[in-house]
């Protein structure tokens, strides 16, 4: 697909994003607008799925996975806006009875997700066991899956990480969305991640850069990762995003983690962003 | 005269080990997943005759069961081992998101529980874990109480969809459960029938239960066995059908009070007919070192406790 067509819709994801938090007024905007480019070209240009065929087995095809599951809001809007689910349904995120959870969930049956996340550092083994599936099926698709740079404090990922490499799994890719910021302050400040790249390397991973907001370099990293997909290293992308990204305000600070734009601020948002698909 | 025929004596792990072998021989969507103990487990057959399908995962419980979760997205039959306490308390959370409110079907499967794991002492014996499994919505807990059943409840769960905690343990204890019997998640065994009091029992705790049986009928009080090897789904029909004939009950488990078997069985009876009832568990204490004998006998999970548990009772009622 054309960047300039992936740029349209994720203008309308971040519309989405804003829209959802505020008719709720709680969820996680920060981290949501921040992966809008990422998520956007992952499910319009590079994954291989059908979402008129979801099936929670996912067998041929492609399957992702949001291990920092609370920015939800972005991931429905792509998942609605790539024929997931009706896109009126994203005015029910949060409330009574929905299947848009606070937090993703299988159990409300919502198509598009595989895996219930929230609580953080499971995605990576999550990811790593079903790339082991696909491997045992003669499967080729490939496995995705996000994280947040805070989420890589909890040691989980890490236990995945050396067990990933050891077993060669090396038809996952995973993201981290390395805005630098969680909801304490600064990622630096909290608990520094020192040098990621490294880190990810001394535990056999095969390491990729991308610009999150640069649809040429979110595919050509991609493709670049998908395309070693049989070397027998698993695969991670540092994607660097700014949190909040599109949304002036937003941008800058980790205030915005989890926080809700009032009335004024939503419309000073929406003034930012162009309207290309149509509001649910 | 109550008889008993006793085939042998085996530890329930070694149950697991034959049953996971066997039936990675009929279903190839079998996988098996262990961290660092094979040996304890008793999995090594099934990682020699499977080797394609067998993941060492080391010491990284939590990695374990998020990759069980993970493999059950394509159809495989994730069976998890370890012991008890790393199988629960260690891993409780990765159980509830990906496994249980994820609706997975991994077989969580646990050796060494209770305080029958002996020397190692309070850090490995976890008295709590048949509580943090039941208070899990969509997951099945399944307590069996010899060799046979545990091997035939390991085939079992594979049939059912779904998450499952097994638990089982490292002693010998006699084997009574007949070879070729079926097991049916969900639905008791009555061992004994009788007339005076009403003895629900699951695990290693069964055949204490059947001992104390005999004594009580040497004494001449007449105790109905129930061996209650599914805890969730939990058999209602059998203890309450049990119950409207002896008016009494005792229950006994290798487990802490709070959140065993005794619960279940108390909140059963306070709903639909409240009787007396006596336990038989750990109350509100860990364990220690000593031989599996020497502690069962310290924390009164012998024969001789459910005997005097099942007299007491009886004498409770109006």
């Amino acid at each position: 697909m054309e960047n300039q067509q992936l740029e349209k819709i994720a203008s309308q994801v971040r519309r989405d994003i804003v829209r959802m938090v505020a008719g709720v007024n709680s969820g996680h905007p920060g981290g949501s607008l921040g992966c809008a480019d990422f998520l956007t070209v992952l499910y319009f240009d590079v994954m291989n799925h059908d979402s008129s065929k979801f099936s929670m087995e996912g067998k041929g095809e492609d399957v992702f996975y949001l291990s920092n599951g609370h920015i939800s809001p972005v991931w429905y809007s792509v998942l609605a806006r790539s024929g997931y689910f009706p896109v009126n349904e994203l005015g029910t995120f949060r409330k009574l009875s929905s299947r848009l959870q606070g937090h993703p969930s299988t159990d409300k049956k919502l198509p598009g997700v595989r895996m219930a996340s929230g609580s953080l550092g499971q995605g990576l083994s999550n990811a790593i066991g079903t790339a082991q599936t696909k491997k045992l099926n003669g499967d080729k698709s490939i496995v995705y899956s996000l994280h947040g740079d805070g989420e890589l404090q909890e040691g989980q990922i890490w236990e995945a990480a050396m067990y990933g490499a050891a077993h060669k799994v090396d038809n996952v890719i995973a993201t981290i969305d390395y805005n630098g910021r969680q909801i304490d302050g600064d990622v630096e400040d909290v608990i520094s991640l020192g040098d990621l790249s490294l880190k990810w390397q001394a535990f056999g991973w095969e390491v990729y850069n991308m610009d999150g907001h640069n649809m040429q370099s979110l595919k050509e990293t991609l493709a670049a990762a998908k395309g070693n997909v049989g070397n027998d290293k698993p695969k991670v992308i540092i994607m660097k995003t700014e949190m909040g990204q599109g949304v002036d305000f937003m941008m800058g600070t980790h205030k915005w983690h989890g926080v809700a734009p009032n009335p004024d601020q939503l419309a000073s948002a929406l003034g930012q962003l162009e309207e290309t698909l149509g509001d649910y | 005269m109550i008889e008993f025929e006793v085939l042998g004596k085996k530890d329930t792990r070694s149950g697991f080990g034959e049953g996971l072998s066997e039936l990675g021989k009929k279903n190839n969507q079998v996988v098996a997943l262990c961290a660092d103990l094979t040996g304890s487990l008793k999995m090594d057959a099934f990682q020699k005759e499977n080797p394609e399908r067998f993941f060492q995962v080391g010491i990284a419980e939590a990695n374990m069961i998020g990759l069980a979760a993970g493999m059950a997205v394509g159809g495989k039959i994730p069976y998890t081992g370890t012991f008890a306490n790393f199988s629960t308390g260690r891993v409780y959370d990765q159980i509830r998101q990906s496994v249980a409110y994820s609706n997975k079907n991994v077989k969580i499967c646990a050796s060494h529980a209770g305080l029958t794991l002996g020397e190692d002492g309070a850090t490995h014996q976890i008295l709590e874990d048949i509580g943090m499994m039941k208070m899990l919505p969509n997951m099945t807990v399944i307590v069996p109480a010899d060799f046979n059943q545990t091997k035939q409840a390991t085939i079992a769960i594979a049939e059912h969809v779904g998450p499952v905690y097994l638990r089982f343990g490292r002693p010998s204890v006699p084997i009574f459960v007949k070879e070729d019997a079926k097991f049916v998640i969900g639905k008791a065994d009555k061992l004994i029938n009788g007339t005076d009091v009403t003895i629900v029992a699951c695990g290693h705790l069964v055949w204490k239960a059947i001992e104390a049986a005999k004594e009580l009928e040497a004494q001449g009080i007449s105790a109905e066995v129930i061996n209650m090897h599914t805890i969730k789904p939990f058999d209602e029909n059998a203890v309450l059908d049990s119950v409207a004939k002896t008016r009494c009950v005792v229950t006994a488990e290798e487990h802490m009070l709070n959140g065993g078997l005794g619960d279940s069985v108390a909140q059963l009876l306070s709903r639909n007919n409240p009787l007396p009832q006596e336990y038989i568990g750990v109350n509100d204490k860990f364990g220690e070192s000593g031989t599996p004998d020497e502690l069962m006998k310290k924390y009164g999970l012998e024969s001789e406790n459910i005997v005097e548990a099942a007299k007491k009772v009886i004498q409770r009622k109006s």
